[in-house]
């Protein structure tokens, strides 16, 4: 038994080791000041002092990447966790062929390869004529990141007692106060979890942005990068960035599973 | 009661408007030639044009291949971390799905510069490698939800039974973990397939994916040709879900987090 767990640990880490690998060759490549990839000029934080004081080539390109980035998916996974909660609510009441008609039209954006999402939206902008910009990207976002938040509200409603809502309208609440004191609180942990989903995986997209953007110069982080690596060289200070960005997503997944752990271990 | 199923109806318009109508113009636009007129040549173009017709083999090829090597790795880890007594922590589970939070692109220009600076030469065994590793994660973390589910006392009987290990794992514990295994091909397949830039940053435009002609097609302003291509991998995508068995997506994609 103990020389299988020895293998078996052995195992993991070997395939963790070439997973982290590209990951932890930009962090430790994003404190030298060389200008490509794989340079190695000596420790130096200059790349993060470009970028924090923006003395940097095309800074107002990147800044601006990022910040459409963070709207663009803030925006979408908020409206994709309204849409999504209220339509989650909508189909757990239908049934029979309605509820199956529902079911499989969400998961249509799941199946879908972004690229045929993109061409498909691409497609749809250009027949009705609408210019595309910041608009179009995010209403493309919210298409294929809806189905996510339907998909982490359905349990929660599963799992709640459907005579509470009615029990409050029977108590004299109105449809709202029901609405706000019953059933949100129910539903929150699945909207929070639809929503991050939602909000990680506008963060990361690149095949929808790329396709329904228009020709208004508008870049997200990816957009950037895939145009930045066509060009020859990739802007140096990227490396940070995506050091950065990487830390907080460490540091968020390890605090929502640790917080996740203990309040299971509190339950049992 | 009633009333509340009415609230489906918002995101049934928005789902008809944003993706079955979109679908149907990918058909309509195939279909169609520059001026609007009915027309097959955009099919007939694709089955008839020999470089189209090598990629699109070349990205089937591609997409099993990864398919399988993430099978082959990722099966073993998702079953020893599933493993109460071969792992134990929830901490080794975050880091092997950590990676999926972060931006693929610059993942894979990484995983490109590695083999630049290992002086391997960009071509297909590089392409397989980079796309393993952009869609492993996906691959184990449905495997290691499904083999969670599982209840022990199935693998425990067929041991009491008199089972060899190697018996209870091909004769229980695989076939119970298949729904896992098919959402995790889903998950991989499909985006191999269809990936453009991942392929492009990975061999240098060296090896051209069906991503690329499609991508290549819309850009260049050619959107019938670009459709017909799309209409072609929707078809693709029909059959394999169709042969996937359709809606255990539910399950597996629903606790992400």
């Amino acid at each position: 038994m103990k020389g299988k767990k020895i293998i078996a640990k052995a195992y993991l880490w070997l395939v963790l080791l070439v997973l982290y690998a590209p990951i932890a060759f930009i962090v430790i490549f994003s404190f030298t000041e060389a200008k490509s990839l794989g340079n190695w000029t000596g420790i130096s934080t200059q790349l993060y002092q470009n970028l924090f004081n923006g003395s940097m080539q095309n800074a107002s390109g990147l800044m601006s990447a990022v910040k459409n980035t963070l709207l663009i998916a803030l925006a979408a996974s908020t409206m994709a966790t309204l849409l999504g909660t209220v339509a989650a609510i909508g189909i757990y009441h239908l049934h029979g062929r309605k509820r199956g008609v529902m079911t499989f039209l969400n998961n249509i954006p799941m199946i879908n390869p972004d690229i045929i999402t993109g061409v498909s939206l691409f497609l749809l902008f250009v027949f009705l004529g609408i210019s595309q910009g910041y608009l179009t990207v995010i209403l493309a976002h919210i298409t294929f990141c809806t189905p996510y938040v339907v998909l982490n509200v359905m349990p929660k409603l599963r799992q709640m007692n459907p005579n509470i809502y009615e029990a409050a309208l029977d108590l004299g609440a109105t449809p709202s106060q029901a609405l706000r004191k019953v059933l949100v609180p129910a539903l929150r942990p699945g909207m929070i979890s639809g929503f991050i989903l939602a909000f990680t995986m506008s963060l990361d997209d690149f095949a929808v942005t790329f396709f329904t953007r228009g020709t208004i110069g508008l870049d997200t982080l990816s957009t950037y990068i895939y145009a930045d690596a066509r060009k020859g060289g990739l802007t140096p200070e990227l490396k940070p960035l995506m050091s950065i960005i990487f830390l907080i997503i460490l540091v968020v997944l390890l605090a929502i599973n640790i917080r996740q752990s203990k309040q299971q271990q509190t339950k049992s | 009661m009633n009333k509340r199923s009415s609230w489906a109806l918002p995101y049934f318009i928005f789902l008809v408007l944003f993706v079955v109508l979109p679908l149907l113009l990918i058909v309509m636009y195939a279909l169609q030639d520059g001026s609007g007129h009915f027309t097959l040549r955009n099919i007939t173009k694709f089955f008839s044009d020999k470089d189209a017709l090598s990629t699109f083999a070349l990205s089937i090829e591609v997409a099993i291949e990864n398919t399988l090597l993430c099978v082959l790795i990722g099966y073993p880890a998702a079953y020893i971390l599933a493993d109460n007594k071969l792992n134990r922590s929830a901490v080794t589970v975050v880091l092997f799905i950590l990676p999926m939070w972060i931006n693929a692109l610059m993942r894979t220009l990484a995983t490109a510069e590695l083999f630049n600076m290992a002086g391997i030469p960009l071509g297909k065994g590089t392409l397989l490698f980079g796309m393993c590793y952009d869609y492993l994660p996906f691959m184990i973390y449905p495997i290691y939800n499904q083999l969670k589910k599982m209840d022990p006392s199935y693998a425990e009987a067929a041991q009491d039974l008199g089972a060899t290990p190697v018996q209870v794992f091909r004769k229980v514990t695989l076939p119970l973990s298949m729904p896992g295994v098919w959402s995790g091909v889903m998950m991989v397949f499909m985006p191999t397939v269809s990936t453009f830039a991942i392929s492009e940053f990975l061999t240098n435009n060296k090896i051209k994916l069906f991503g690329t002609i499609i991508q290549e097609n819309i850009n260049n302003s050619m959107w019938n040709y670009g459709a017909a291509l799309s209409l072609i991998m929707l078809v693709i995508i029909g059959i394999t879900t169709f042969l996937q068995g359709g809606d255990q997506q539910e399950e597996v994609s629903g606790g992400l987090i």
